[in-house]
């Protein structure tokens, strides 16, 4: 039971980890531009097929992680010069309307170049097998630095956003948009630093999973929804709400999968307690989303609106 | 700067709502005329497709009733169309298959569900209210995926449609089209007295000035939750209709893509005109069976059609309804 | 009628104090004016009291009741009406519309879905009057978009009016209005004297010494002195901290 706790705590941790660098992307988009882009979740996608193309070119994982990195810039970088950049001033409707439209070109494009079946990416040599944890408990290595991969970005996050000049610009971006432009800041310029580097940190998370799920062109949907929970738990345009959002989101995601069902037992006779788990299980992300808003209108570390 | 020329004095307007009727009105006889043409051309399938463009014009015009009146993007509006199709699929596996207490059923479910998450959705504004609707949607889409009595993720068929008062009125494809079609016209008349109600006004002040209604003395968030309640139980009763019409019912009527396009629908016809939602409804469906034809990647055309309207018509397709002067009026 | 009493009233923003310990005494059918310079919080003290910003600390009392914890619908409610400074109303409805739901905001249940509220002639007749009275009467069925901003001025005030307030609070209401309009819109002003309690706040010195029965001087969020319109002309404090500025700010 301990065992088992650990192995899914960790679990957690290294989906919570993902789902940061996917939604430090999106929440610093929504907070500084006012953006709301529904096709964060194609870029984590793009980023897992991207890889999967690179590794089979040249036969290493490495050099496919390598490879990926300049390309995301280069995606990024399309999608918000072409289309969001013409999003700024408009609606939120029109934004809605136009990302949608995003998701739909992008997964198409996804399917006519890669085909519709899934595809793999070896897991590199050297981060291959486990390590004993505790007792009998091992844990993958990859999954373990997968963790310390993303716990690396985010520190490196929070050393640009705190101590940085852009970072200072991103700060003051998120409370307050007309200081950023009052400051003579090149607003175009800004914003396109911000998109790209989103957009390259949801690809990073989509390469970095891509050797422990398979490569498919639904996998850019459930995320993005739990991607916009974590952003609307961590209070918009706050990266540390999003870092706490995603830990938490997660760890509740993957602990409640498989010890809801034996907290219930203890109320309900077990056939109904397992009936009861399977149905809440995947709910509860929600109903925490719920909770939190209802005590916290603007999220854990949101300005209020 | 006071004026006794009458030009200056415009006459109250003629209200343009009897332009909004009209075109509902010119709407209906065509959709009446559909079905005897269809069988002279000798095509009965175009009366079912017709059946799914209505009930989507019930979905789309209720969605309206918010998203064009109220400016609340609802993000999971797709949640009341799986209601309304999971209460005919709950209630025909217990053996009562009326449509009318089916559409009670689905009304109810989906008041509760609305009445919850709009309470909290409604608590923030803009993009949050946005993606907090949407995950409140996902919720609901994985609660029916985890709901293995009803099939989960693979759905569940219905071995017959629902009766109408003990009849079997909607078992043939044109007792089904035309039912809906009533229910459509019913949804019209209803959607349009609440649009020049007392209450509609304030809904739409809500829209024009937040502030300003506040300081009229409304509290804005009882009208807002009022609104979104009856928009989603209105669009509970298109999901009842395709149940019926595809006579199965899946967890894929709720999932935020379903969301998505009916935002789609909406826009497509103009925002804040009700009639805009059925007309928009007729036209996506349209082009989705079109397209479909030409190729099975059509949502790359459909993609490439939406980011090309938004990003070339100046102020977006909000703007370019506006410009055709359609659009934002509320009459 | 009704008085307004504010006591000891504060509002922060960061270490900013906006609002600093303000107490005020509107007696019933007075024109309290406040004045002061640009940055002096007086829009800041309009939205306390007006319940549209929360404030810090502090009671405001209409009629002897406490409102200090309600919305601001709810003071409406209590009879607290306001104007806005920058123009704040239904872009999209006719002049007669934007006051038509304020009257329909104190007569009847909003929550009726099915009459149709254009034809409910006691609504319309009520907001004609009040559009009248602010000096829209012909402007009536013009959609607010497409008024002047001299009308937009009236149609604040006629909306003000709808809500048939006991204190009526006035955030500049001549603001970018000058000449023969600001002359008749003082005259109407006028009229309203011994209808309601107004709270005045107003840049035109002009305007404030014909209407108001006494003026209260602010200053960084400070009251530093109240007194009638002579008393507050001739107080040297005021002039040093105020009028002597004035020439520059109309400039």
């Amino acid at each position: 039971m301990m065992n088992l706790f650990v192995l899914q705590l960790l679990n957690g941790v290294q989906l919570g980890v993902l789902l940061f660098l996917i939604a430090a992307g999106l929440t610093l988009v929504f907070g500084i531009m006012d953006v709301i882009n529904l096709a964060h979740g194609v870029l984590y996608m793009v980023g897992a097929y991207l890889i999967a193309t690179f590794a089979a070119l040249t036969g290493s994982f490495w050099w496919g992680l390598l490879l990926m990195l300049p390309a995301a810039v280069v995606v990024g970088l399309l999608i918000e010069v072409v289309i969001i950049r013409r999003l700024y001033a408009r609606s939120h409707l029109d934004q809605v309307l136009a990302t949608f439209g995003l998701v739909m070109i992008a997964s198409e494009l996804v399917e006519i170049v890669w085909g519709t079946s899934p595809l793999s990416v070896p897991m590199p040599e050297m981060l291959s097998g486990s390590v004993p944890l505790m007792g009998p408990l091992r844990y993958p290595v990859y999954r373990i630095a997968v963790i310390l991969a993303g716990l690396a970005v985010a520190a490196g996050l929070y050393v640009v956003v705190n101590h940085t000049r852009i970072g200072m610009l991103l700060r003051a971006g998120a409370t307050n948009r007309m200081m950023v432009s009052a400051l003579g800041v090149d607003i175009n310029k800004l914003f396109a630093i911000v998109f790209t580097l989103g957009a390259v940190l949801a690809c990073l998370a989509g390469a970095l999973v891509a050797p422990i799920l398979s490569v498919d062109t639904g996998m850019g949907e459930s995320v993005l929804i739990l991607a916009f929970v974590v952003v609307v738990i961590g209070g918009i345009g706050s990266i540390k709400g999003a870092f706490l959002g995603a830990l938490l989101v997660a760890v509740v995601d993957t602990l409640g999968g498989v010890f809801g069902p034996f907290l219930l037992r203890s109320l309900l006779d077990p056939a109904a307690a397992g009936q009861m788990g399977r149905v809440l299980a995947p709910m509860l992300v929600y109903i925490l989303m719920a909770v939190i808003l209802f005590a916290r209108p603007a999220g854990l570390f949101g300005r209020r609106a | 700067m006071m004026s006794d020329a009458p030009a200056m004095r415009p006459a109250p307007r003629t209200p343009a709502l009897a332009g909004r009727v009209k075109a509902a009105l010119v709407l209906f006889v065509l959709f009446a005329l559909m079905p005897p043409l269809a069988s002279a051309l000798n095509d009965p399938f175009y009366v079912l497709i017709g059946t799914r463009i209505l009930a989507y014009a019930i979905a789309a015009m209720a969605l309206d009733l918010i998203l064009g009146f109220g400016a609340l993007v609802s993000f999971g509006h797709a949640a009341y169309l799986g209601f309304g199709a999971y209460a005919v699929a709950i209630l025909s596996s217990y053996g009562i298959d009326d449509l009318f207490l089916q559409i009670a059923a689905g009304i109810v479910m989906s008041a509760g569900f609305a009445l919850i998450t709009g309470a909290i959705s409604l608590r923030t504004q803009g993009v949050y209210f946005i993606m907090i609707t949407l995950a409140f949607g996902q919720m609901a889409f994985f609660f029916f995926i985890s709901l293995s009595a009803y099939g989960g993720d693979d759905g569940y068929s219905l071995s017959q449609r629902s009766g109408v008062l003990g009849t079997d009125l909607l078992g043939s494809d044109y007792g089904l089209y035309y039912t809906t079609l009533a229910l459509l016209i019913a949804v019209f008349v209803l959607c349009n007295r609440i649009v020049n109600s007392r209450f509609g006004r304030v809904f739409t002040g809500i829209r024009e000035n937040r502030t300003r209604m506040e300081a009229v003395g409304y509290a804005p968030f009882r009208f807002q939750l009022t609104a979104f309640v009856i928009s989603a139980c209105l669009t509970s009763v298109a999901g009842v209709l395709l149940a019926n019409q595809a006579q199965f019912v899946s967890p894929a009527f709720m999932s935020w893509h379903r969301s998505g396009e009916l935002i789609v629908m909406v826009v497509l016809g103009g925002v804040g005109t009700l009639t805009g939602g059925i007309v928009g409804a007729v036209v996506a469906l349209l082009l989705e069976e079109w397209l479909g034809m030409l190729t099975h990647h059509w949502p790359l055309l459909f993609g490439t059609f939406l980011v090309l309207m938004v990003l070339f018509s100046p102020r977006g397709i909000t703007g370019l309804i506006e410009r055709l002067g359609i659009g934002r009026g509320r009459r | 009628m009704t008085s307004l009493s504010v006591q000891n009233l504060s509002k922060n923003f960061g270490a900013l104090k906006v609002t600093d310990d303000v107490s005020l005494e509107v007696a019933s059918g007075e024109i309290h004016a406040v004045i002061g310079p640009n940055g002096a919080g007086k829009t800041t003290l309009i939205a306390q009291l007006s319940g549209q910003l929360r404030s810090d600390a502090g009671r405001v009392l209409v009629g002897g009741e406490d409102i200090s914890q309600l919305s601001m619908p709810d003071r409406v409610g209590r009879g607290l009406a306001r104007s806005f400074q920058i123009t704040c109303v239904l872009p999209g409805f006719t002049a007669l519309e934007n006051v038509a739901v304020a009257v329909q905001a104190r007569s009847g249940s909003s929550f009726r879905f099915f009459g149709r509220v254009a034809e409910e002639e006691a609504l319309n007749a009520a907001a004609l009057r009040a559009l009248e009275e602010a000096g829209l009467g012909d402007r009536a069925h013009v959609r607010a978009s497409s008024l002047s901003h001299g009308e937009h001025r009236r149609l604040e005030l006629a909306i003000a009016l709808a809500t048939e307030p006991k204190v009526l609070l006035l955030d500049e209401p001549l603001a970018g209005v000058g000449g023969e309009d600001a002359e008749a819109f003082i005259d109407r002003l006028k009229r309203f004297k011994g209808r309601f309690t107004m709270v005045l706040i107003e840049h035109d010195m002009e305007a404030v010494f014909a209407l108001a029965d006494r003026v209260s001087v602010l200053v960084y969020g400070r009251i530093i002195a109240t007194g009638t319109p002579e008393a507050i002309r001739s107080d040297p404090e005021v002039r040093a901290a105020y009028l002597g500025e004035e020439e520059e700010e109309v400039a």
